[in-house]
């Protein structure tokens, strides 16, 4: 997707531990509040984040690697929020199977109900638009819509009315 | 960013009240408590109360996934219980609700008793 230049920057680099994801929750959900978007919609958009995040932090880098980074780009345009988590694994983590993108079969015997791999689908489940690069690592971009039911913050509008 | 858990039991029936986020930091935390417990001959059930779980992300499934598997070789009664809205969501939306969450009035009053408040 072309970038345009209307929107807004935010990026956080950070360590790629699990500690950490919890700081990219908080800023994402300070930026999604601002933006007008409503409480679930918040919560959602928390959730599909780290769940880029924890499946970066788990199979992206050696865990020999010590130091490694997750970067983590927000881009606010007046009418979604796009999100990118960038990390510079391998990318092993994505081998873009379908297979992945499904919940747990009702009828599936627990014995083929694998422990991990929800991540992805849940991303799919809970964000507008999802994109997944495999390059020098795995690129997730997410976009939420702002669909009005909140209260929007718009910093250009009031800067406008004052000049 | 925490996670706390209290374990109360009353004979071979446990009780583990979690409070606080399961992710990916706090879940092996987790997943240490859980596993030995499910997998130890003398307990015949434990019933995981997550009111008090303001987070949980796929992590936190994953882990719940693992218990199950393990209490179908020992025959442990693994529920969930007094999930928030939010949480049930992950729930449904990943397919675990129906296989883990107890039907209403399927809960057994002894746990009222084991739950520390």
């Amino acid at each position: 997707m072309a970038q345009r230049p209307e929107a807004d920057v935010i990026r956080l680099t950070l360590p790629a531990r699990a500690g950490y994801v919890g700081v990219v929750r908080l800023t994402v959900s300070g930026i999604a509040n601002r933006m007008g978007f409503a409480y679930e919609e918040i919560e959602d958009i928390k959730l599909a984040v780290a769940e880029a995040c924890t499946n970066a932090v788990n199979h992206a880098y050696d865990r020999s690697a010590e130091e490694m980074e997750l970067s983590v780009t927000c881009r606010v345009f007046p009418d979604r929020l796009v999100i990118e988590v960038a990390d510079q694994g391998k990318g092993f983590w994505f081998d873009g199977q379908p297979a992945d993108l499904r919940p747990i079969h009702p009828d599936a015997d627990l014995d083929d109900v694998a422990e991990g791999g929800l991540g992805l689908f849940l991303i799919h489940a809970l964000m507008d638009e999802v994109d997944v690069q495999v390059g020098e690592g795995v690129t997730v971009s997410m976009t939420k819509y702002v669909r009005g039911d909140g209260v929007a913050c718009d910093d250009r509008a009031d800067s406008e009315a004052e000049a | 960013m925490d996670l706390t858990i209290t374990h109360t039991s009353n004979g071979g029936e446990h009780v583990l009240v979690l409070a606080g986020e399961i992710d990916a930091f706090t879940g092996p935390q987790l997943k240490e408590r859980l596993l030995p417990l499910v997998n130890q001959p003398d307990v015949r059930s434990v019933a995981v109360d997550l009111t008090a779980v303001e987070y949980m992300d796929s992590t936190g499934i994953g882990i719940f996934v693992a218990a199950m598997k393990a209490c179908r070789q020992t025959g442990c009664r693994l529920v969930v219980e007094r999930l928030s809205p939010r949480v049930e969501r992950l729930f449904r939306l990943t397919g675990l609700y129906e296989r883990i969450v107890p039907r209403k009035g399927e809960s057994d009053e002894w746990r009222n008793d084991l739950r520390p408040m």
